[in-house]
């Protein structure tokens, strides 16, 4: 899954966990394993012991933004749910629920994640930084400055993921061609249709961090360019 | 003393300009609140049982083991047994439970039993003998009226023909009153013939409609282009999925969260079903994640979380819809196909026009959209087959009726181009006084793309005859919308300590309607925008339209402009004497009150507001129809051409550039206004080359409800995409006119002429997909090898 100038794979083609790598999400997956657990039981998985926690509550302990947050939940609990419903961070959305829009995508360790595909507690341990933790509306961060110039938003509903997103593409591509913009940032969706405010930020972005070159290519860029 | 017209060109330091939308930093921060983030202590989740048939009787619920289930609050029945459901995914039951999970959980445990009916989903074209006519059943009128937009006099005429299938009772049609259906519809109804429902069964032919002589006119035409073209449903797929959370404050008041294009309009839906008055429910909504014309109704699911609430105690209960929900029965716009025939003389000049159509809006059937569009064709046929079925019902979308009809209209349009060996542009251009009074407009918009476009340079007759697989094509478009100014009205209110406060029951879809109420209130203050505060989604506020139509940016400018006008001029009454000046001689800018032909002579608007005294100004500025001076306006027109590439082996379309010219009068933001047209545009792309509501017809549910299978664009599918709004003398003055909706009408047949441009051969269905391309291709093939 292309990871050399951190393409994303061809939306369609990709598997659950956007920028994660096949070996990654065996890795978060094995996260189950050091978990602390209440009442350990071993069952059996792909021919070693593993510990079984639930299908009760337990424990879980995350770190986002920099601040723990701990709440009592059921295992099946989703990243996002836990973010949304239990430590009040309603910035990443559900809408396709499956791996599809991107409208959930938060940062785990620096990578940019679907929080809809990966457990609460898979995600102990990990630093999570979600859209709240990038900037506020009185101190934007340079993506989110870039979103608002550009009008990279409509409804706004997608605009937390595709922030986060764009964070994380431009973090591992300092330097994008407007081409590898277009493929970096193909794993999240909008309805409005916010893509040539998109592109453009991402541009702008990159530009206010880059070097002098990358700065000319974004006023070019402008709102006109595909 | 100020006056309402808007400001000359000269004298706007605000309007027009490109100006940062103003919720932006809410937005890009996750700090925007949506329906579906508002979450407050106490909170149920509710959760809905779905009917997994497309047409059924209830014959059994049963809810014992959800009652008993641990973390259930509440449940309700929405249907009962004995009752008929006609489309898959249909309400039956809901519960509400402490949180998501317990609610998911309990709804599995609800067993309901079904006696299966026959259901028919296909939208197919109808059989040749099929008769015409077929009594109309009440729920079809409604459908037609509200959703489908279907014209009152049209839909009077078909009553009166066709008869009804139902025995109207007063009750039932003071009810229709009362949610807006008009009157001579209803007078209409009173009076009709009341015919048992027909042998018909699925299918309502209309009498043809006859214009001109269209059998001489076809004999007297030299070239005559025939041709199939379509648009199947697609659904609206708001990323905020429609929903609502109620709660009862008191035992008699209702607090509702919304996910809504019609803020004002909730409490009026709730109140009769609820027994409650109206004035005791209050809405709120922050944001809205996407309405596209599927949010203007409380829905069943909205009433149902009141009941929720009430039977829990009052707490609040949320339900917001899955994705699979949203996308099978919360919204879909109807399909369109025709076959056509159309005549001209060898010189390009249109005489006539023939078509027969056909398409679903669900168990309502639907109306027929108007073809030929904007083009009127001296000499018309005109025949429409309305299929009602089990898909569930349409709701407005985007342009209601139009890019059906634009796609339809202006394909075969460029096919009988194509066939007279003429340039589509030159084509449009010869028969643009057949469009009407906008022609003018029309043609200034149509040279103004070429020249963004360079379709004069780059134009090649059908197909590309380059060599290699990928072949490029150019296609092009007009379209028009009416717009208008919504009523409105809303609280302006000037501080002596010169703060603005401008307050409406209207909502911001992402359209920018809190930028441009923001813009139009320090514009006629001569104040910067962070001087005035604007304040929306909330019922206590005055009320304001629904966001349907393209009519927001006008009701909402127009009132606006209008409010403040009048705080000013209290302003101006109680300011006058220290500037020892009269009230009219004064004005408002660049911060300060001032007389208007000695500007030395002037109060900086903090001071001026001090001579208020201990008490604000207020006024309430009103925007309805038949006012003088009229500030909005309506009707538009817009132009579009796309250049794209089709490879003939795999049967991929790429959009290479979409150049979109639009008018809509006095531009409020230029940059909102242009990001409505690149989302208009984008959007396009995902109808004509991704979405459709596929039908199972074994089953009769749709097969791709979910974000993998129904297919959006994405940020790499999109092309280059450049917009120019036209705006200056000729367009500034006709005032303010809404844009949401024009834009989104042409990009199916730009894209859907570049591609016959390309390859040679049309693909007759939107979304042009690899299979579609395809099989056109091999059809044109053995079209050759027979030939």
């Amino acid at each position: 899954m292309g990871d050399e100038d951190g393409r994303k794979p061809k939306r369609g083609s990709r598997g659950s966990s956007r920028d994660v790598s096949r070996r990654d999400f065996l890795k978060i997956g094995g996260i189950a394993a050091t978990v602390p657990l209440v009442g350990t039981k071993l069952a059996t998985a792909a021919g070693t012991e593993a510990p079984v926690v639930g299908p009760g509550k337990v424990p879980v302990t995350l770190t986002v933004n920099g601040k723990t947050y701990t709440a009592q939940l059921e295992p099946r609990v989703t990243l996002l749910d836990a973010l949304r419903d239990s430590f009040d961070l309603t910035g990443a959305k559900r809408v396709c629920d499956r791996g599809a829009c991107g409208s959930c995508t938060v940062l785990l360790d620096g990578k940019a994640i679907y929080s809809c595909s990966v457990l609460a507690i898979e995600a102990q341990r990990h630093r999570i930084t979600t859209v709240e933790g990038l900037g506020d509306p009185d101190r934007l961060d340079g993506v989110q400055k870039a979103f608002w110039d550009n009008d990279a938003q409509q409804c706004g509903f997608c605009t937390p993921g595709f922030v986060v997103a764009t964070k994380a593409f431009l973090d591992r591509n300092p330097n994008p061609t407007p081409d590898q913009i277009r493929r970096g940032l193909c794993g999240n969706l909008c309805r409005c249709g916010t893509y040539v405010g998109v592109r453009a930020a991402a541009l702008q972005a990159a530009g206010a961090g880059g070097s002098p070159a990358r700065r000319g290519a974004a006023e070019e860029g402008g709102r006109r360019n595909g | 003393m100020a006056e309402y017209q808007w400001p000359p060109a000269g004298k706007r330091s605000l309007i027009g300009k490109r100006i940062s939308r103003v919720d932006g930093p809410q937005k890009v921060t996750g700090r925007a609140r949506y329906t579906y983030d508002v979450h407050p202590p106490g909170m149920l989740y509710g959760k809905i049982v779905r009917c997994p048939h497309a047409h059924a009787r209830v014959t059994r619920i049963d809810t014992s083991a959800a009652e008993k289930h641990p973390g259930v609050k509440a449940i309700e029945l929405m249907t009962e047994p004995g009752k008929e459901i006609f489309w898959a995914g249909d309400e039956v039951v809901a519960l509400a439970a402490v949180d998501e999970i317990t609610a998911e959980d309990a709804a599995r445990s609800v067993n309901v039993e079904y006696e299966v009916l026959p259901h028919f989903v296909s939208d197919a074209e109808p059989p040749a003998n099929t008769p015409e006519g077929g009594p109309l059943a009440e729920r079809e009128i409604r459908d037609m009226f509200f959703t489908l937009q279907v014209p009152a006099g049209q839909i009077v005429s078909r009553i009166q023909k066709d008869g009804v299938s139902f025995t109207p009772d007063d009750a039932e049609l003071a009810q229709m009153k009362q949610v807006g259906m008009a009157d001579s519809v209803i007078d209409a109804i009173r009076h009709a013939k009341v015919v048992p429902p027909g042998k018909a069964g699925n299918y309502k032919r209309v009498a043809a409609q006859t214009q001109g002589d269209p059998d001489k006119a076809f004999a007297e035409s030299e070239v005559v282009s025939e041709g199939l073209y379509g648009v199947p449903v697609i659904t609206h797929c708001c990323l905020e999925a429609h929903g609502a959370m109620s709660e009862w404050t008191d035992p008699e008041h209702l607090l509702v969260h919304i996910s809504t294009q019609n803020l004002s309009g909730i409490p009026g839906q709730m109140a009769e079903p609820l027994h409650v008055p109206a004035t005791n429910i209050r809405v709120r909504q922050d944001h809205i994640g996407g309405g596209f014309g599927s949010k203007f109704s409380v829905d069943t699911w909205g009433i149902v979380t009141a009941r929720l609430s009430k039977k829990a105690g009052g707490k609040p209960v949320k339900i917001m819809l899955e994705r699979d929900a949203e996308l099978k029965v919360a919204g879909a716009r109807p399909s369109s196909y025709a076959r056509v025939r159309v005549g001209a003389k060898k010189d390009g000049t249109l005489l006539a026009w023939e078509h027969h159509g056909w398409g679903t809006g669900g168990v309502g059937g639907g109306g027929a959209p108007p073809i030929p569009y904007i083009v009127n064709v001296p000499n018309q046929r005109k025949q429409h087959t309305a299929i009602s079925n089990n898909i569930g019902s349409a709701r407005a979308w985007r342009a209601p009726n139009h890019p059906q009809a634009c796609l339809i209209t202006m394909a075969a349009l460029d096919d009988l181009a194509a066939k007279l060996r003429m340039d589509p542009m030159d084509f449009f251009l010869k028969n643009i006084e057949l469009t009407g009074p906008r022609a003018k407009i029309y043609a200034e918009e149509i040279h103004k793309a070429d020249e963004l476009m360079g379709w004069k340079k780059s134009w090649h007759p059908r197909p590309d005859s380059s060599v290699g697989p990928v072949k490029r094509g150019l296609g092009m478009s007009i379209h028009t919308w009416g717009g208008r100014g919504h009523n409105s009205e809303c609280d302006f209110a000037i501080h002596p300590d010169g703060s603005v406060v401008v307050r409406l029951g209207s909502q911001d879809l992402g359209t920018g309607t809190r930028t441009c109420i923001q813009i139009v209130a320090a514009e006629s203050l001569g104040l910067p925008m962070n001087a005035v505060k604007v304040e929306i989604g909330d019922t206590q506020f005055p009320p304001s339209g629904g966001s349907g139509g393209s009519t927001t940016i006008g009701g909402v400018s127009s009132s606006t402009r209008r409010g403040a006008v009048d705080a000013l001029n209290q302003l101006f009454a109680k300011v006058a004497p220290a500037l020892n000046a009269r009230p009219e001689e004064l004005e408002a800018a660049d911060g300060a009150v001032r007389v208007a032909a000695d500007p030395g002579r002037s109060l900086p608007w903090k001071q001026a507001c001090a001579k208020l005294g201990a008490m604000p100004v207020t006024a309430r500025g009103v925007n309805k129809s038949g006012m003088t001076p009229d500030l909005t306006n309506s009707g538009v027109g817009g132009a579009q051409m796309a250049d794209v590439s089709v490879d003939t082996e795999t049967g991929i379309v790429k959009i290479n550039k979409i150049v979109a010219v639009q008018d809509c009068g006095l531009v409020i933001d230029l940059k909102t206004a242009e990001s409505q047209c690149y989302g208009a545009l984008i959007m396009g792309i995902a109808y004509s080359l991704y979405e459709e509501k596929i039908m199972d017809e074994a089953t009769g549910r749709m097969l791709n409800p979910n974000m993998d299978f129904y297919r959006l664009a994405g940020i790499g599918d999109i092309g280059e995409l450049v917009v120019h709004m036209m705006t200056g003398p000729g367009y500034d003055e006709r005032g303010v006119i809404g844009l949401g909706e024009p834009p989104v009408v042409s990009p199916g047949a730009v894209i859907s002429n570049a591609v016959a441009n390309a390859i040679g051969v049309r693909v007759p269905f939107l979304p042009i997909t690899p299979d579609r391309v395809l099989a056109a291709l091999e059809q044109k093939e053995t079209r050759h090898a027979a030939v």
